[in-house]
C-alpha cells in the first residue's frame, strides 16, 4: 500500500467515523434535538404537569377568543390531536388561524396549556396578496399545514 | 484532461489562469446580485403574510446557501490536500474559511433581524439556528488553528482535518428542519420536494435565483483572489514570484523612477531599504 492509499483510507475512515458518530448519537438524543412538542405529546403525557416546555402547532380555526385586555384562548392542533392554549401577553403580527406558533409555558392538571410567550412559526410558502386571494375558493389555502409538526415521543400520534 | 488539471495545480499556472478568469466571475457576480437585489426589493411583489419583511431572504439565503457550499468545498480540497500532498488545495483550504465566515455571519445577522418581527423573537435554540452556529465556530476554529502554526504547511493540513471532521455539520444543517422540530421553517427552494412542487411566486423566486448565482460567483471570485495571494506569499522565494514581480516594479518604474526598478531590485526590496522602500510599500515585494 502506497502513501497516499494509506492517506486515503485515513481520510475515508474519519469521515466514515464521524458520519457514524454523529448518526447515532442524534438518533439516541433525537428527542433532545426537538424545540417542540406537539399536542399528540402533551395528549400522551409525555410532559409532566407543571414542567416548563415548548408547543407547537398550529392555531386551529374558528378556536380563537379574545378576553378582558390582552388575555387570548385558543386550541393549538398537530395532524392528529388538539390542545386548549391561554395566554396573556403581545401576539406576534403573524398570530391569526390556521397559523402555525411554537408556545413557552407550561401544561396545567386541567390539560390547559398556559403559555409564557408565543412566537409565530412561519412556512415555506411565499406568494403575492393577489394569488393567495386566488386560492380562498380552496378550504385549504391560508391554512399551513400540519406536517412539520412531528411527535416528540414514539407513543404518541 | 487530467493533464490540464495537473498543470492547473502548479501555481504559476494557477496563477495566471486566476489572473483571467477572476474578474470576469467578480463582474458576472456583482452584476447578478445587483439586479436580484434590485428586483428583488423593488420589482417583486410583497408577500401576502409578511408584506415587505420577507425582502431579506434576497440577501439571507444565498449567504445560508453558500456558508454550507464554502464549508463543503473546504473539506473537499481539505482532502485533497492531505491525501495528494497538493499546495494548492492547502491554499483553498485556508483561503475559503474567511470568506465562509463572513457568508455565515451574514446569514445569522440577516435572519436574526427577520426573525423578530416575524417570529416574535431575534434567536432561539432550535435545530437549525443552533447548528448555523455550529458552523460559524467551525469556520473560526479553521481560521484560528492556521494562525496557530508558524509552518503554513502544517497549519493547512491541521486546517484540512478540522474541515473534514467539521463537514459532518453541513448535511445537520440542511436536513435540521426535516429531521427535527425547529421554529425554523423548511426550504422554500432547496429541497427535491421544493423543485418539484415550487413553494414561491415565480416573480419573487427569479430575483432569489439571480442573487443566488450571483452570490456563487462572486465567491469564486473572492476565492480565487485570495488563492492567488496566498500562493504568492507561499512561493515568494520562487523564481517565477521573483520574476512576476520584477516585471510589476519595471511597469511601474518606466512611468515614474525611469531607471531604478528592474528585476534586480525584486532582492534588495525589504522593509530595511530606505528610499526606494517609498515605491514599493504595499506591493508585498
Amino acid at each position: 500500500m502506497t502513501k497516499r492509499n494509506q492517506r486515503l483510507l485515513g481520510v475515508a475512515a474519519l469521515l466514515i467515523g464521524v458520519g457514524v458518530a454523529a448518526t447515532l448519537g442524534f438518533t439516541a438524543f433525537r428527542k433532545n434535538m426537538m424545540y417542540f412538542y406537539t399536542p399528540s405529546d402533551l395528549a400522551a403525557g409525555t410532559v409532566p404537569v407543571g414542567a416548563a416546555a415548548q408547543l407547537g402547532g398550529l392555531v386551529e380555526a374558528g378556536s380563537l377568543t379574545r378576553g378582558e385586555g390582552l388575555k387570548v384562548e385558543f386550541r393549538v392542533a398537530d395532524c392528529a390531536k388538539n390542545v386548549a392554549v391561554r395566554y396573556e401577553g403581545v401576539l406576534p403580527d403573524l398570530f391569526r388561524e390556521g397559523q402555525g406558533v411554537v408556545a413557552d409555558g407550561y401544561m396545567t392538571a386541567e390539560k390547559v396549556f398556559v403559555a409564557t410567550r408565543i412566537l409565530a412559526k412561519h412556512d415555506e410558502n411565499y406568494m403575492p396578496p393577489q394569488v393567495a386571494d386566488a386560492l380562498k375558493g380552496d378550504p385549504e389555502s391560508g391554512k399551513h399545514s400540519c406536517m412539520p409538526f412531528k411527535a416528540v415521543a414514539a407513543n404518541a400520534g | 484532461m487530467w493533464t490540464w488539471f495537473h498543470r492547473l495545480a502548479s501555481p504559476p499556472t494557477f496563477y495566471r489562469f486566476a489572473e483571467r478568469l477572476a474578474p470576469w466571475l467578480l463582474i458576472a457576480g456583482l452584476a447578478l446580485i445587483g439586479v436580484g437585489v434590485w428586483q428583488g426589493l423593488f420589482v417583486a411583489p410583497a408577500d401576502y403574510q409578511q408584506g415587505d419583511a420577507f425582502r431579506i431572504i434576497y440577501v439571507h439565503v444565498p449567504a445560508a446557501a453558500l456558508s454550507l457550499s464554502i464549508y463543503t468545498a473546504m473539506a473537499v480540497a481539505g482532502a485533497i490536500a492531505l491525501i495528494w500532498r497538493m499546495k494548492l488545495a492547502e491554499v483553498a483550504v485556508v483561503s475559503a474559511a474567511p470568506i465562509g465566515a463572513s457568508f455565515t455571519a451574514l446569514a445569522l445577522v440577516t435572519g436574526m433581524l427577520w426573525g423578530k418581527p416575524t417570529w416574535g423573537a431575534y434567536w432561539v435554540w432550535d435545530a437549525r439556528l443552533t447548528s448555523e452556529l455550529v458552523l460559524l465556530f467551525l469556520y473560526l476554529g479553521v481560521i484560528g488553528l492556521n494562525q496557530a502554526y508558524s509552518d503554513p504547511r502544517t497549519a493547512a493540513r491541521a486546517c484540512a482535518w478540522l474541515a473534514l471532521v467539521g463537514v459532518v455539520n453541513v448535511p445537520i444543517v440542511h436536513y435540521s428542519v426535516q429531521w427535527w422540530n425547529s421554529l425554523h421553517q423548511g426550504s422554500t427552494i432547496l429541497s427535491a420536494e421544493a423543485i418539484a412542487n415550487p413553494k414561491m411566486a415565480p416573480s419573487m423566486l427569479k430575483p432569489l435565483l439571480m442573487s443566488m448565482a450571483g452570490s456563487y460567483l462572486f465567491f469564486g471570485a473572492v476565492w480565487l483572489r485570495r488563492m492567488q495571494n496566498g500562493v504568492l506569499v507561499r512561493e515568494r522565494r520562487a523564481k517565477w514570484v521573483r520574476a512576476f514581480a520584477g516585471q510589476a516594479l519595471l511597469a511601474e518604474g518606466s512611468n515614474a523612477r525611469p531607471g531604478m526598478a528592474g528585476p534586480g531590485l525584486v532582492e534588495a526590496a525589504t522593509p530595511r531599504q530606505g528610499r526606494q522602500d517609498d515605491a514599493d510599500r504595499g506591493r508585498g515585494a
